[in-house]
């Protein structure tokens, strides 16, 4: 609608006041229900947000789906099975003749003259695929211990859908123990980061003076700097020998302290407009505390501003932490992420001959899809001022 | 104009100040340091790197030896490459020609795509073809760089038209003139389509969005009235006032580009600024470290400076005070 | 100044238009008609959103998606407009005739000068190029009450509101037009700004013998201004007349509430102002058309 003048807008919109008015006389929705009417309305946004809640379900439960254990080195006939490209899941066999219950061709593992390792089909070996086996331990949600696995093979025969790495590990175990770093990582990291940013911006922008000059001059040195060198610089001082859980940690940490500064600027600048507003001053008038008005009057206003910026910001943590860690300054092995499970594709000749090394790219690249489909139908819903139909 | 990019200038001096203090700070947190990794060699005596330690100030502590790096880099003195042996001054400015190079030529392919097309998408809004490059700025931005990267770099292994990484051919150096800017072009392409990307996508749905709006605009209305074609309303006015504010974004741009040629001059061996921030940084070489980040840095205000610049040129409401 | 005596330069004729919407189709026109003979100023009142701007839209053709004019015609000097192609209504719009808006602070380039804008219009109507065409944007400056020649290199953002409105009105009368449509011009300036504006309204209209039809929801500017008023609710007309009939005998029940809404010095102080609420039926829509009940008096037919 935004190609009418504001003139035909007002027009219109003056049609429907009338109407509106009673509709949301007679339905009372809260903000939140109208936002979320709103939102329900945009595809894409829906389908970034059922994208997303199946991802960190699937996060959540990676232990179960996954047919093994991503630190196994899983062993094969000479070593452990270095490389096995993807199995494909069939219905049919080589002779033509249709199974009710799929299956994967076992393979032999082989070494070509070069020492490349090949890994021909064994026609004679049929792995049927079965569901809820039993297989390497683990701890659901990190308590229920089990051995059940959603799918696998016969023990002793193994099925890789995605392959294996270097190390022999089955790749699609590893994605999905990815999952649960790639996708923490960005959403505790924003969550610190938003509550760093409107702590230390509500107090710049409440208090003013020297605190509000102190608080902004840091930011600015810290907007002034490309955030991704300081995210090396900080990264790289991370000691070789901390374990790869405080690695995980601290890493976390790291990728709130850059962001910061930016969420606090625009919060300051919030504050200070929402001081200036007649309900804050009424309320300061009638002798309502400093807290409680940054509580009950200021806040609500950078709230809307914080869920859209929050989810907006969400794709860059995931992409910064992949890209650290697939420089090699992130998450570190065995701890499986998706940007150092990629480390392996900076080798040329798995660059050009084991493409499935490249999956987690496409993992990350669904994942910040879905949450910018997200952020954008959400700032939509939530801000009227910035909808812009289509 | 000038007094103003003077003072401007003048600014910039504390704010610099800070930045090396910070990314002192941030060096300083690695434990140990260059020398240190020299103890693992069992050939290196310990008196050789106490001496070591000596004659590069290693021993002092860090606030002095943050303020002998001041007093030196004051007089253009931005200390020595303990790995290359050559003073990091020289060593950067070579390699942030080549990040320059990347970034420009990346950010100006996001202009000159993304403002067309995004006019475009405005102004043709939810037939197909904006409905595909609405999906496709969506997906720009949510690639991520050193994936697209990595996607370029196996196109040129397997299509062999592009080199494999790198910015010059081994004979780089018995090649005429001419043949020596091909081959930078040529090494050029896929870096620049690959950081291009995201620009254009960004670009694009920020010009989208700001056409819409401004199309919205009273004076636009007023413009039709006056008897204006729609291609002369949209050029000389829509447009105008749409890439207005895309020019205070440049900022955020080149931040954008920074990182984003860190991650791909890493993968696509293009020997940048950020390759060699990363290289100094996992060998602790210390002046290296510094003087790679205090250029990003430098290089990020200056864009920001050009960018305040071109915006008051471009909009008479903003004056050069 | 009797309109049946000078030629009607324009005839709108069962106006329609209408916005298609994802809630369904807003009817902002329903079938008007009226008419403008030259040098007559006809008022067109109603309250916010009973149309009346999306009809000086329709007239020159402006209404854009998801808006469009559905029926009905518009007779410029008895040709249809509704039938012109986009290149005809080019011609006519700015040349023959001008439109100025309500908010004289956005409805300016902020980044031209106020002699480029002008000039626009003098470019593309009068073949007027540099020189002469500043010296021509001086000259209406000029007569819009503008003297200092330097405001022509003026960006608007250097002008306050009256000037920029004064602005809007020389871009609109630099090509001479037969038909000035202003809608809501003073209504965002200050008290006395607006009485300057209305001069030289009123001046620009004796010197150029131009037409105007003028939007508003103010009966008192229409009284000050108008030879004849056009009383429009929910898209549709339900009373016309001069302004002196109107105003002394009304007929229609929205029409007779508007004149009692207007406060006067006469009527005891604390006394509440009298509000108009008067919707439509189904009804008085079906019969919604005018008949005449006086000398150039007409009136919805339901309500005689």
């Amino acid at each position: 609608m935004s190609k009418q003048s504001t003139a035909q807008k007002r027009a219109e919109g003056q049609l429907l006041t009338g109407k509106a008015a009673r509709m949301a006389a007679q339905t009372s929705l809260s903000p939140v229900q109208l936002a979320w009417r709103e939102l329900r309305k945009n595809h894409a946004a829906m389908l970034g947000l059922w994208t997303l809640l199946a991802l960190y379900a699937i996060a959540l439960f990676a232990p179960f789906i996954a047919p093994y254990d991503p630190q196994d080195q899983l062993p094969g006939d000479h070593g452990s099975q270095t490389f096995h490209p993807p199995m494909r899941v069939r219905f049919r066999d080589h002779e033509g003749g249709f199974h009710l219950r799929p299956f994967v061709y076992g393979t032999v593992q082989q070494f070509t003259p070069l020492r490349d390792i090949v890994y021909p089909l064994d026609a004679a070996q049929q792995n049927a695929v079965r569901f809820f086996v039993s297989g390497a331990p683990y701890k659901l949600l990190g308590l229920i211990p089990s051995t059940i696995h959603l799918f696998g093979v016969e023990k002793g025969r193994a099925i890789f859908v995605l392959g294996t790495d270097e190390f022999g590990r089955d790749y699609f175990s590893r994605l999905l123990y990815g999952s649960q770093i790639s996708l923490s990582v960005g959403l505790i990291a924003i969550f610190i980061t938003f509550s760093l940013g409107m702590l230390i911006g509500g107090i710049s922008g409440f208090y003013g003076g020297v605190v509000d000059d102190l608080i902004m001059r840091l930011c600015e040195i810290l907007m002034s700097v490309p955030d991704f060198y300081l995210l090396l610089a900080l990264a790289a001082a991370l000691p070789i020998t901390l374990s790869p859980v405080t690695v995980y940690i601290l890493i976390i940490v790291i990728l709130s302290f850059i962001g910061w500064a930016g969420m606090a600027r625009v919060v300051r600048g919030m504050v200070l407009s929402a001081r200036e507003r007649e309900y804050v001053e009424a309320a300061r008038a009638l002798g309502v505390s400093d807290l409680k008005i940054i509580i009950r009057h200021i806040l609500p206003t950078t709230f809307t501003y914080a869920i859209v910026g929050a989810t907006m910001a969400v794709p860059g943590y995931i992409l910064a932490e992949a890209g650290l860690s697939f420089l090699g300054l992130g998450i570190r092995e065995p701890m499986a992420s998706w940007g150092n499970m990629l480390s392996a594709a900076q080798n040329l000749t798995t660059l050009q001959s084991r493409p499935w090394i490249l999956a987690p790219g496409v993992t990350i690249f669904i994942t910040t899809l879905a949450f910018n489909f997200l952020g954008d139908g959400l700032r939509d819903a939530l801000d009227p001022k910035s909808r812009r139909l289509g | 104009m000038f007094l103003y990019i003077l003072r401007r200038l003048l600014q910039m001096i504390p704010l610099v100040l800070g930045i090396t203090i910070l990314s002192f700070g941030a060096m300083q947190l690695a434990p140990g340091d260059y020398v240190e990794q020299m103890k693992q060699n069992p050939q290196i005596r310990p008196e050789t790197i106490k001496r070591l330690r000596q004659q590069y100030g290693l021993d002092k502590p860090p606030a002095v030896q943050y303020f002998y790096w001041l007093k030196n880099a004051a007089q253009g003195n931005f200390g020595e490459s303990f790995t290359y042996k050559e003073p990091a001054f020289k060593l950067i400015m070579s390699r942030a020609y080549y990040t320059i190079l990347l970034a420009f030529y990346s950010g100006l392919l996001a202009w000159v795509l993304a403002i067309p097309l995004g006019i475009y998408a405005a102004t043709h809004r939810n037939n197909w073809l904006d409905r595909v490059l609405n999906f496709g700025a969506f997906a720009g931005i949510s690639l991520p760089g050193f994936f697209v990267a990595l996607l370029a770099m196996r196109f040129a292994l397997i299509s062999g038209w592009f080199p494999v990484g790198g910015a010059s051919s081994v004979n780089y150096e018995q090649m005429s003139q001419g043949q020596k800017i091909l081959d930078t072009a040529h090494h050029l392409i896929l870096p620049t389509l690959v950081l291009g990307i995201g620009g254009i996508a960004g670009l694009m749905r920020q010009m989208r969005g700001n056409l819409l709006d401004v199309l919205s605009e009273n004076y636009i209305l007023a413009a039709r009235a006056r008897g204006l074609s729609e291609r002369a309303v949209i050029v000389k006015h829509a447009t105008r006032n749409a890439i207005n504010p895309l020019i205070t974004l440049v900022g955020y741009q080149i931040s954008g580009l920074l990182a984003g040629a860190a991650l791909v001059e890493n993968v696509m061996a293009w020997p940048g600024l950020g390759r060699l921030l990363l290289e100094s940084v996992q060998t602790q070489d210390l002046y290296v470290s510094m003087a790679s980040f205090v250029m990003g840095a430098v290089l990020l205000i200056v864009g920001n400076l050009i960018a305040d610049i071109l915006l008051a040129i471009t909009d008479p409401r903003i004056k050069f005070s | 100044m009797s309109s049946s005596m000078s030629e009607t330069i324009l005839q709108v004729r069962d106006l329609h238009t209408q916005f298609f919407t994802d809630d369904g189709v807003i009817k902002a026109v329903d079938g008007i008609s009226f008419d403008i003979a030259r040098g007559e100023v006809l008022g067109l009142v109603g309250e916010s959103g009973c149309g009346k701007s999306v009809t000086s839209l329709s007239v020159l053709r402006l209404v854009s998606a998801p808006g469009r004019i559905t029926q009905g015609q518009i007779l410029w000097k008895e040709r249809d407009l509704a039938q012109f192609s986009e290149a005809q209504m080019r011609a006519i719009r700015g040349n023959e005739i001008s439109m100025i808006f309500q908010e004289p602070m956005t409805s300016l380039d902020p980044l031209y000068t106020v002699g480029q804008q002008i000039g626009e219009a003098l470019k593309l109507h009068q073949n007027l190029q540099g020189q002469a065409a500043r010296q021509k944007a001086i000259e209406v400056l000029r007569d819009v009450g503008i003297d200092d020649a330097q405001r022509v290199d003026a960006y608007p953002h250097q002008l306050s509101g009256g000037m920029r409105q004064r602005v809007m009105i020389a871009i609109a009368i630099s090509c001479n037009p037969d038909l000035l449509i202003a809608d809501e011009p003073t209504t965002a300036l200050d008290v006395t700004v607006q009485a300057r504006i209305l001069d030289l309204l009123r001046a620009m209209r004796r010197k150029r013998d131009m037409a105007i039809l003028l939007i508003t929801h103010n009966m008192g500017l229409v009284a000050e201004m108008c030879d004849r008023v056009a009383v429009m609710h929910s898209g549709i007309i339900v009373e016309q007349a001069p302004v002196e009939e109107l105003f002394a005998r009304p007929r229609h029940p929205y029409t007779k509430g508007l004149l009692k809404a207007i406060p006067t010095l006469t009527s005891a102080p604390k006394t509440p102002l009298s509000t108009v609420s008067w919707e439509p039926t189904e009804q008085e829509r079906a019969a919604s058309h005018l008949v005449e009940v006086g000398d150039a008096h007409f009136v919805s037919a339901w309500a005689v």
